[in-house]
Order: structure tokens, then C-alpha cells, then sequence
């Protein structure tokens, strides 16, 4: 009888900084995750968590973790060479092929939402012409919570790129919310060939979708990706459930017309 | 075929069994109940007849045999681990009509959810025999009637306790063995037909409804009343939710288990993620999606049916006199309020 829980181990390869809390872990696996998927990351007699794929290639995927819990504090202590127990790809990424193909991006995350939004900009940033343009508007709390900076710094010179931080000023960084920057993507240059990503924190994302909407974005162009605590990820263990929809199933990405109706 | 055995004969035909069987059933365990002095009736193996309790409904429901309260999925010993193994005999389960139905409502969720099997489900299920208890009782709390629960014809023996006798209906010819020679006597099964309580299906028209419906001060009455205890998914037939854990044994860390424990997402913390966020921070809010997830969000999903099942032990269990059926009436009433006020 085939067992979905059942966990692989994988071989941890590298281990990266990304800032004061976050570390990127890249760990040998065969498994092919779409862009915005994730899998349940565990540690034998610790714990299981889930983990969105910030980057992957061949034999290889990235999870950036950030030091909050029972599980990912222990998964910090491990090294090169260590053993990751691995479990997926699960949920329904992005729709880049069919959705986002040709199009103007526009990507809006806030804090570490740019982990599941990181392998499709990878994916934008090495295929000029896949899509038609990108704005990344990318917020963070303060300076020790920008992760992925130097990938940040480099996409300056391919995106169209605003990056700010809540209060703390840093040179060629704004200060203040990304809600504050939306009315300052050229929306009305874009025609109708355009889709909007938004990732972050449940009110980062409800208020950036109104402000979004404030600038004449309609809700079917909208796009985010919900976080929930999950114990299984296949839609048996109930808590990821909002009224009919597993989020472990059909999301976590969302078009906004569902995610409008996914009241906890 | 029906047939009519005495205890003496049952409890033969008990033993014979024993060696392909674990045969499950209500049981009473005297002094064990929540206050001092009552007792407790709950799922455990059986030898005799006489064990079974078949004229009070079980305090716990028939759930607990295929989805124990806590089960190891996993060992780990070092850098090696296996899964946890399933018992080798079949499983016979004494159950009524309702709790009969709440594993088929179970199952859409352990079996395809998703195209995922859950496996250490799928294991038991497919040991399982059912005896169905004819079911004559209709205390206060039973509305079996109302969701359409009361009958069934998914069982493998059917049997009733009367006058110091088991008469039973062998409808899987594989138990006829057991019964040659005993006495023939026709006997088919009745089921309840009417309730005391009854309950109105609420019917939500739409989104727009629904969303109004959650944010309704009709759910703020919980906040003063729900103690967000669990003991209404506990003792429910048919929640299915689950948290899993990894221990390490105390005496000796090398050695543990991953192991799942019902989950109640009436209790704080349900939603809680690592990094501080969480959602439905109150009792009312609580409440509202178990309520919801009962009697509109599982039929919405799986079509057919709604996921309760009239048992009526969450009402039972209480420890603050909260009954669902008087919660649906106020739905209904608050339903019927959004809908008058939307069509003004």
C-alpha cells in the first residue's frame, strides 16, 4: 500500500545566509516541484514542516527557512552533508505557463513571501522575453530581514525594481509599506496584458490587494499564496481547511476571486 | 438468513471467530465516567456478548477503532525508520446505523481527498466487518431521521439483543458457517423512522450568504458560552482532524516516533504557525467553522451529504449544555435574516 507521508531523505549540499534569521538550504533530490509549490520538510523525532521551494534545478532544490519553530530550529543546526527528510512536491503553484506567459508581471511580496515568488523571478530573469516585463515591489521589516539581497541587487538591471523597508532608510531603498508604491506601477501602460502576484503576511496581502484594486487592478488578475499550519499537506488533517477548500490541495496559490471568499 | 442464539451460543460463535477476528464493540467501563461514580461507555474489544452495551448509546463513537485517538505512523531508531504496523486479524465492529454512516462520511476524506490515500486508514478500513446494532433507541440528543442516517444496508450481520437473545440477519454468506445448526428464525433488521429532535437543514444560497453568515452576531453567544474544551470532536462520529507530533522516548533519545493525535479545531491554537500567526481567535469563531464544516462546507466539497450524522454525542458531552441542533435552529433563523435582508 502506497504511504504519502512516507519521507525521503535527501543529502543537504549547501547551506547559505540569506540575513540574520534566514538561511537557504539546497538539498540533492530527484523530486521536480512547480514554481510556488512546496513540500513537508522534517527531522526524525523533531518534527515536520511545511516549506515553500525558493529555487531548483537539476538533482537540486532550495527551501529558505527561517528560524521560528520547534522543527526549523533544529533543521538550522545542520550542515553540509547532513540528511533532510523530504515529502512532496505538494498544492498548486503559480500558473506561469498558462497564466503568466507573455505578460506584464507585477510581483509585490513582503518579508520572506519573496521565498515562494524567488524560482519563477529566477525563471523571468534567466529567459528575457518570457514575459513582457517585470516590477518587483519587495518589502522588508528592517536591514537584518532583506533575504536574497545580492539576487535583489542583481535583478535591478532586468526588473523594474522598488524595494523598501518599513522604516529604517539604506541608500537606493525606500522607507515605508509597499501598499505606499502600488499606484507607482504604470498599471495603465500595460493595457490588458498584465497579472499581479502578491505574497506576504494575511493583512500585507489583504491590504495590498485593495490598494491593487484602488488602481483599477480587476480581482481576476490578482494572484497570492496563503500560508496555513498543516500537519499532513495531502487533506486529511483538517487544518488547513477554509469552508469547502484545503489550501494543501487547491492552493496555496489563489486567484483573488477564491481568496476573496477564504474567510478563516 | 436469519437466525436466533442464545448468549451461550453467541459466545461460542465469539470464540470461534477469535482466531480470524478482533471483534469491537460499546463496552462499559464502571467508575471511569467524567464526574465520580458514572461510568463510561467506549469502543474496546470483546469476548462475550455480555460485554456489549446495546441499550444505551456509547459515550464515544465507533471512529476511535480505525482512527485511534493517538496512532504511531512512523519508528525511528538512529538513522533508520519503518512504519508502524497494522494488526494482523481482521476487525469486526458492532455499530449503529450512525456511526455506520459517519465512516462513509470519513472515508471521502481518508480515501481521495485530493487523489491522496491516507494509508494507515486505508489498512484498517479494508479489515473491517460490520455488525450493525439494530438501533432502538431515540434519546433526546439522536436526529438520525433529519440527516438521513437512520438506515443503512452497508453491513455484513445485523443483529438485535431481546429477551436474553442475539437474533441476527447473515447478509455476508462468508459468516453463514458460523451459524449452521443454530436456530432459524426470520429476522430483518428495523430501523428508527421518527426522532423527538429534529432539526431543519439550513440551506445557504451562495457566497455572498455564506460570508455574512460568519461575521453574524449569532456566533458571539459562544464566546461567553464555549470553554474551547474539544470534547464535542472527541466524542463526535465523524471529525477526522489530526495534528503529528515527533517524540523522542525519554529513555533514550536515539529511539521515538511520529506519531498523530485527534486535533479539535475547537481549541485554540488549531491554526497556529510557526512565526506568531493564527486565525479564529475566539470561541465564536470556532464554533462557526465547526458548525459550518457540519451542515454546509463538507456537503459543498463531497456533494450528497452533509458530514453530520445525528449522533447527537457532541450535545451529550457538553460540559456547557451547548446543543448543535438548537445552534442550526439559530442558523436558520440568521439565514433567513441575511436572505430577507439581501432580497429588500
Amino acid at each position: 500500500m502506497n504511504n504519502p507521508v512516507k519521507p525521503v531523505p535527501c543529502k543537504i549540499l549547501e547551506v547559505k545566509q540569506e540575513s540574520k534569521h534566514e538561511y537557504t538550504f539546497k538539498v540533492e533530490s530527484d523530486i521536480k516541484p512547480s514554481h510556488g509549490q512546496f513540500l513537508q520538510l522534517s527531522i526524525p523525532k523533531v518534527g515536520e514542516a511545511p516549506i515553500s521551494v525558493s529555487a531548483y534545478g537539476d538533482g537540486w532544490m532550495d527551501f529558505t527557512i527561517r528560524s521560528v519553530g520547534k522543527v526549523t530550529d533544529e533543521i538550522f543546526k545542520k550542515e553540509a552533508g547532513d540528511t533532510l527528510f523530504l515529502r512532496g512536491a505538494y498544492g498548486k503553484g503559480w500558473p506561469v505557463e498558462e497564466q503568466f506567459k507573455g505578460k506584464n508581471m507585477v510581483l509585490i511580496v513582503g518579508g520572506t513571501g519573496l521565498a515562494p515568488v524567488r524560482s519563477m523571478l529566477r525563471l523571468f530573469a534567466e529567459n528575457p522575453g518570457y514575459v513582457e516585463s517585470v516590477t518587483l515591489i519587495a518589502g522588508f521589516k528592517n536591514e537584518e530581514g532583506i533575504v536574497f539581497r545580492n539576487e535583489l541587487e542583481s535583478w535591478r538591471d532586468k526588473f523594474n525594481c522598488i524595494y523598501t523597508l518599513d522604516r529604517d532608510k539604506i541608500d537606493n531603498w525606500e522607507v515605508g509599506f509597499v501598499t505606499q508604491f502600488v499606484s507607482k506601477v504604470p498599471f495603465k501602460d500595460f493595457g490588458d496584458n498584465y497579472e499581479v502576484v502578491i505574497v506576504g503576511p494575511p493583512p500585507m496581502m489583504k491590504f495590498t490587494a485593495i490598494e491593487a484594486m484602488k488602481c483599477g487592478v480587476p480581482e481576476e488578475k490578482i494572484w497570492v499564496s496563503y500560508e496555513r499550519k498543516m500537519s499532513c499537506a495531502i487533506g486529511k488533517c483538517g487544518h488547513c481547511r477554509i469552508d469547502e477548500t484545503y489550501v494543501c490541495l487547491e492552493g496555496p496559490v489563489f486567484n483573488y476571486t477564491k481568496a476573496k471568499y477564504l474567510v478563516d | 438468513m436469519g437466525y436466533k442464539v442464545s448468549f451461550e451460543e453467541a459466545n461460542q460463535i465469539f470464540a470461534e471467530l477469535s482466531s480470524e477476528y478482533e471483534i469491537w464493540a460499546p463496552k462499559r467501563f464502571p467508575g471511569k465516567g467524567r464526574y465520580s461514580d458514572t461510568d463510561i461507555i467506549r469502543y474496546d474489544k470483546v469476548k462475550t456478548v455480555e460485554e456489549i452495551v446495546f441499550d444505551e448509546k456509547s459515550d464515544f463513537p465507533a471512529k476511535e477503532v480505525l482512527s485511534p485517538i493517538t496512532e504511531p505512523l512512523f519508528y525511528f531508531t538512529e538513522d533508520e525508520w519503518r512504519e508502524s504496523k497494522v494488526t494482523s486479524k481482521k476487525i469486526m465492529i458492532f455499530m449503529r446505523p450512525c456511526d455506520i454512516a459517519a465512516q462513509h462520511r470519513q472515508e471521502r476524506i481518508y480515501l481521495g481527498n485530493g487523489g491522496f490515500n491516507d494509508m494507515y486508514y486505508e489498512r484498517m478500513h479494508e479489515k473491517v466487518k460490520i455488525v450493525m446494532m439494530q438501533c432502538d433507541l431515540d434519546d433526546d440528543t439522536c436526529f438520525c431521521v433529519s440527516m438521513g442516517t437512520n438506515k443503512t444496508d452497508d453491513y455484513s450481520l445485523a443483529v438485535v439483543c431481546q429477551d436474553g437473545a442475539l437474533k441476527v440477519e447473515v447478509k455476508d454468506e462468508t459468516f453463514a458457517p458460523y451459524f449452521e445448526g443454530k436456530t432459524a428464525e426470520d429476522y430483518t433488521p428495523s430501523f428508527p423512522t421518527e426522532n423527538k429532535t429534529k432539526v431543519k437543514i439550513p440551506e445557504i444560497p451562495n457566497k455572498e450568504v455564506l460570508t455574512k453568515l460568519k461575521s453574524h452576531p449569532m456566533w458571539e453567544e459562544y464566546n461567553k458560552r464555549c470553554i474551547s474544551c474539544g470534547s464535542c470532536t472527541v466524542a463526535c462520529s465523524t471529525c477526522t482532524c489530526f495534528t503529528t507530533t515527533d517524540i523522542a522516548y525519554n529513555e533514550n533519545g536515539s529511539v521515538g516516533e511520529r506519531r498523530r493525535t485527534s486535533a479539535s479545531c475547537q481549541i485554540e491554537g488549531f491554526t497556529d504557525m510557526a512565526g506568531g500567526h493564527s486565525f479564529r481567535n475566539t470561541a465564536g469563531d470556532r464554533m462557526r467553522y465547526k458548525v459550518l464544516h457540519k451542515f454546509h462546507d463538507y456537503k459543498e466539497r463531497f456533494k450528497d451529504y452533509h458530514m453530520c450524522v445525528g449522533c447527537g454525542r457532541c450535545i451529550s458531552r457538553c460540559p456547557e449544555f451547548i446543543s448543535i441542533t438548537a445552534t442550526v435552529d439559530k442558523m436558520n433563523k440568521a439565514i433567513a435574516e441575511i436572505v430577507a435582508e439581501e432580497n429588500k
